[in-house]
C-alpha cells in the first residue's frame, strides 16, 4: 500500500513536472515567434525584449502598474479555471467582470458608511450580483441543458447594455462625462489616495523615493486580495467535499451521479463561485484604479483574457497567479515597445495567442521534443 | 408606416449579413465535428484583410476574397491542432481569437503608418448594391404609380437596395443547406460529424473532410469580416468586429447547428439592431432606451432556448479529436 501511495505520488508530481514543462516550452515557442513576427517587420526583436524587459522591471513604478494590471487577470483568470475544474466553460467572465464592476461603482457611490464597513459591504454585494449573473447560466444548464456557452456570451452582452443602461441615468451619471461619479473615499481601495495629494504627503513623498515611486501609480489593495483568493480557491478545490464533488463532476458526469454527487447542483454552485470571483476582478478594479464605470462601446477583454490566463496557468489556482502577473507584464511592456520603437504592441496578443495555441496541442511539442533528442542522440553517436 | 416597416427589414437584412456569413462557418466545421470557437478571430483577420485590399485596389470584390483566404489560412491553423495534432478544440479556438485581431492589428500599423484603424476605402472600392442603378433607373423612366414604387425611401428600395453580400449571405444559406443535406460531399461530413469511426470504416477520409470544412469555415468567417468592413462601414478598426464573431456562434447553436436555423437566430440579432437604429432616429414614434432595447435579443435568446432543450442537437463526435489507432 505505502508503495502503491509512493508510486502514485511520484507519478502525480512527474505529471505535474510534465505540464509545467509543457507550459514552458509553450511560452519559449511564444517569444520565439514574437520575435520572428518582430524581425519579419524590420524591428530588432532583441532591442525590442530589451525594452519590454526595462520597461516592465526598470522602474518601480513599472512594476507597480504591472501588479494593478495583473490584480483582475489573476481573479479572472480564477473565475475561469475554478468552472474548468467542473468541466464548465465561463466565457462569461467577462459579463460577470462588467457587473461586479457596476455593483462596486454603485455601492461606493451611493452607499455612505465609515470605510472599515464600507469596502466588505462593497465587496460583497459586488461578489453577490456577479454570483447570480454566473449562476443564471449554471441554472439555465442545470435545469434546461441549455449550453453554458452560449448562455454567458448572451449574458455577457445583457451585462454591457444594462451598464451603459445604469451610467446614463440622471443620478448615477457624472454631469457631460460617459462615466459614473466616482465612489466615495471610503470605499476606494487605492493606497494613501487622500493622503498622498495633502501638502504634507507630497512633502513626505518628496524625500521618499521609493514610496514616491509606487504612489505615482493607482497602487492598491487589490492584489492582496486577489492573492488570499486565489489560496482559497486552492483549499476550496484542493481539502473541502466541495471542491471534491466539483472536481468529480468535472471528470466524469456520469460517473459523480452514480456515486451519488448531485451534478446539477453543482453545476450551479461552479457557476455562483465563478461568477462571484470574475465579479470581485471588477470590483477591485473600480475600487482599487479606476473609481468609476465608464459606458462601454465595447467588450474590455478582462475576462476574455482571463481565459488565456487559466489556460497558461494549467487551471491551477498558483499557476493562474503566475499566468496573470506574466500576461500583466507583457501588456504592459508591450506598450512600451510602440513607443520607443514604433514597433506594434500587438506583437503581444499574437505571443499570446501562440502560447495558447502550444498549449492546446502538448502532443506537438512531445513529438518536437523527441525529435529534438533523437537528433542530439545520433550526434553524440 | 409600411415604410417603417420596410426600413426595419432593409436595416435587419443589412446586420444580419455579417453574422450570417460567419454562422454558416460555424455550421460547416461544426457539423464535421470541429467546434470552431475561433470564429472572432477569423472575422477579424477577414475584416482586415477585405478593408485593406479594398483600400489599395480599389477592388471590392477582390478584396471579399481575399479576406475569405485570408481567415481560411488563419483557420488551417486551428485545423492542424485540432485534426492532426487532437488538440483541445476549445483551447486551439481561444488561440485564433488572439493570433487573429493580433496579425490584423500588427499589420494594420505596419500598413497604415501605427494606426489600429485602416485609412477609408476610395469610392467605388466599397461592395457595390446591384439593385441600386436599376431602382434609379426604372424611377426616372416609368410614369406615375410604378415608377414612384422604385424611388428612393420607398417600400421596394428600402428592403432591396442592399450591398451585394446581404445577396451573397443569402444565397450561401440555400448552397450550405443544399451540400450539407442533398449531395454526397454532404452526407461524408455530417457522417464525420456523428460518428467518425463508421464514416472511416466506409472509407471516408475523416482528416481530409475536417480540414476542408475548417477551412471553408474560415473562408466563410473571413466573409462576415469583409461583410462588415467594405460594405456596412468603409474600414476596419480596433473595434469593428468585438463580439459579432461569438454572436454568430451562439446564433449558430441556436439554430441547432443547421444553416437556415443560424439564418434565422442572426436575423433576428440583426432585427433588435434595426429596432436600436430605428428607435433611435430623430423621427421615431415613441422613444425606448436603446440599451434596454439592445438588450433584447439577448434575452429572448435565453428564454426561447430554455424552451427548445437543444441537448440532442449538437453533432455526435463535436469536440472529439478522431485518432485511427486507438479509437
Amino acid at each position: 500500500m505505502k508503495l502503491f501511495n509512493e508510486t502514485k505520488s511520484k507519478i502525480i508530481g512527474l505529471f505535474l513536472k510534465e505540464n509545467l514543462k509543457f507550459t514552458l516550452i509553450s511560452i519559449f515557442i511564444g517569444f520565439l515567434i514574437g520575435s520572428i513576427t518582430l524581425a519579419v517587420a524590420g524591428f530588432n526583436p532583441f532591442r525590442a525584449y530589451a525594452i519590454m524587459f526595462s520597461g516592465v522591471f526598470g522602474r518601480l513604478n513599472y512594476i507597480a502598474w504591472v501588479i494593478i494590471r495583473s490584480t483582475p487577470l489573476i481573479l479572472t483568470g480564477l473565475s475561469i479555471a475554478f468552472a474548468f475544474k467542473t468541466g464548465l466553460f465561463n466565457i462569461g467572465a467577462e459579463g460577470q467582470f462588467i457587473i461586479g464592476a457596476l455593483v462596486a461603482a454603485l455601492a461606493g457611490y451611493f452607499i455612505q458608511l465609515p470605510a472599515i464597513l464600507h469596502i466588505p459591504v462593497v465587496i460583497l454585494l459586488a461578489a453577490s450580483a456577479a454570483a447570480l449573473w454566473g449562476g443564471i447560466a449554471g441554472y439555465l444548464k442545470a435545469k434546461f441543458g441549455v449550453h453554458e456557452v452560449i448562455a454567458t456570451i448572451m449574458l455577457n452582452w445583457i451585462a454591457l447594455y444594462l451598464t451603459n443602461f445604469v451610467v446614463t441615468l440622471e443620478a448615477v451619471q457624472r454631469p457631460a462625462r460617459p462615466v459614473s461619479h466616482n465612489i466615495q473615499p471610503t470605499a476606494s481601495l487605492m493606497f494613501f489616495q487622500q493622503w498622498k495629494v495633502t501638502e504634507e504627503g507630497r512633502a513626505w513623498l518628496l524625500d521618499n523615493f521609493l514610496a514616491r515611486e509606487i504612489l505615482r501609480t493607482p497602487f492598491n489593495a487589490g492584489i492582496l486580495f486577489a492573492v488570499i483568493l486565489a489560496v482559497v480557491v486552492w483549499y476550496i478545490l484542493k481539502h473541502t467535499t466541495l471542491g471534491y464533488e466539483l472536481k468529480a463532476v468535472g471528470l466524469n458526469k456520469h460517473a459523480a451521479e452514480y456515486a451519488g454527487i448531485n451534478v446539477q447542483k453543482n453545476i450551479v454552485r461552479a457557476m455562483l463561485i465563478s461568477g462571484a470571483l470574475a465579479g470581485m476582478a471588477g470590483a477591485f478594479h473600480v475600487l482599487g484604479n479606476t473609481q468609476r464605470v465608464a459606458i462601454l462601446a465595447a467588450m474590455e477583454g478582462f475576462g476574455f483574457n482571463g481565459i488565456a490566463v487559466a489556460l497558461i496557468g494549467g487551471s491551477t489556482a498558483i499557476g493562474v497567479v503566475f499566468s496573470a502577473l506574466l500576461f500583466g507584464a507583457l501588456q504592459y511592456g508591450g506598450t512600451k515597445i510602440q513607443l520607443a520603437l514604433g514597433a506594434p504592441t500587438e506583437v503581444i496578443n499574437i505571443m499570446i495567442g501562440t502560447i495558447v495555441f502550444f498549449i492546446a496541442i502538448p502532443r506537438l511539442i512531445k513529438i518536437l521534443l523527441a525529435k529534438f533528442s533523437k537528433k542530439r542522440g545520433e550526434d553524440n553517436a | 408606416m409600411l415604410e417603417s416597416l420596410a426600413f426595419i427589414i432593409g436595416t435587419t437584412l443589412m446586420y444580419s449579413t455579417p453574422l450570417i456569413f460567419t454562422a454558416l462557418g460555424g455550421v460547416i466545421s461544426e457539423n464535421s465535428g470541429v467546434i470552431n470557437i475561433g470564429l472572432e478571430g477569423m472575422m477579424t483577420m477577414g475584416a482586415f484583410v477585405g478593408a485593406t485590399v479594398a483600400y489599395f485596389t480599389g477592388n471590392p470584390w477582390l478584396a471579399f476574397l481575399a479576406a475569405g483566404l485570408a481567415a481560411a489560412l488563419l483557420a488551417l491553423l486551428h485545423a492542424v491542432a485540432s485534426v492532426t495534432y487532437s488538440a483541445n478544440q476549445v483551447v486551439s479556438g481561444i488561440a485564433i481569437n488572439f493570433l487573429g485581431p493580433g496579425i490584423a492589428l500588427f499589420l494594420s500599423r505596419m500598413f497604415f503608418d501605427g494606426a489600429t484603424m485602416t485609412k477609408p476605402i476610395p469610392l467605388g472600392g466599397t461592395m457595390p448594391r446591384p439593385f441600386h442603378n436599376l431602382f434609379i433607373w426604372l424611377s426616372e423612366n416609368l410614369s406615375g404609380t410604378a415608377g414612384r414604387m422604385f424611388e428612393s425611401n420607398s417600400v421596394i428600395d428600402l428592403i432591396f437596395d442592399q450591398d451585394a453580400t446581404v445577396f451573397i449571405a443569402l444565397i450561401s444559406v440555400f448552397a450550405v443547406w443544399f451540400v450539407l443535406y442533398k449531395t454526397k460531399i454532404g452526407l461524408r461530413i455530417r457522417a464525420v460529424g456523428e460518428h467518425p469511426k463508421s464514416a472511416d470504416t466506409l472509407g471516408i477520409n475523416v482528416t481530409k473532410i475536417r480540414y476542408f470544412c475548417v477551412m471553408a469555415s474560415g473562408m466563410f468567417a473571413g466573409f462576415g469580416g469583409a461583410a462588415l468592413s467594405i460594405a456596412i462601414v468603409a474600414n476596419f478598426r480596433q473595434t469593428l468586429v468585438s463580439g459579432h464573431g461569438f454572436i454568430a456562434l451562439a446564433a449558430m447553436i441556436f439554430g441547432k447547428w443547421k444553416p437556415q436555423g443560424a439564418m434565422w437566430a442572426c436575423m433576428l440579432f440583426g432585427a433588435a439592431n434595426a429596432l436600436v437604429v430605428f428607435f433611435g432616429r430623430a423621427a421615431s414614434p415613441i422613444q425606448i432606451s436603446q440599451q434596454l432595447l439592445s438588450m433584447l435579443p439577448y434575452i429572448l435568446t435565453l428564454i426561447v432556448l430554455t424552451g427548445i432543450v437543444g441537448r440532442a442537437n449538437a453533432p455526435k463526435a463535436l469536440g472529439v479529436p478522431y485518432e485511427k489507432d486507438s479509437n
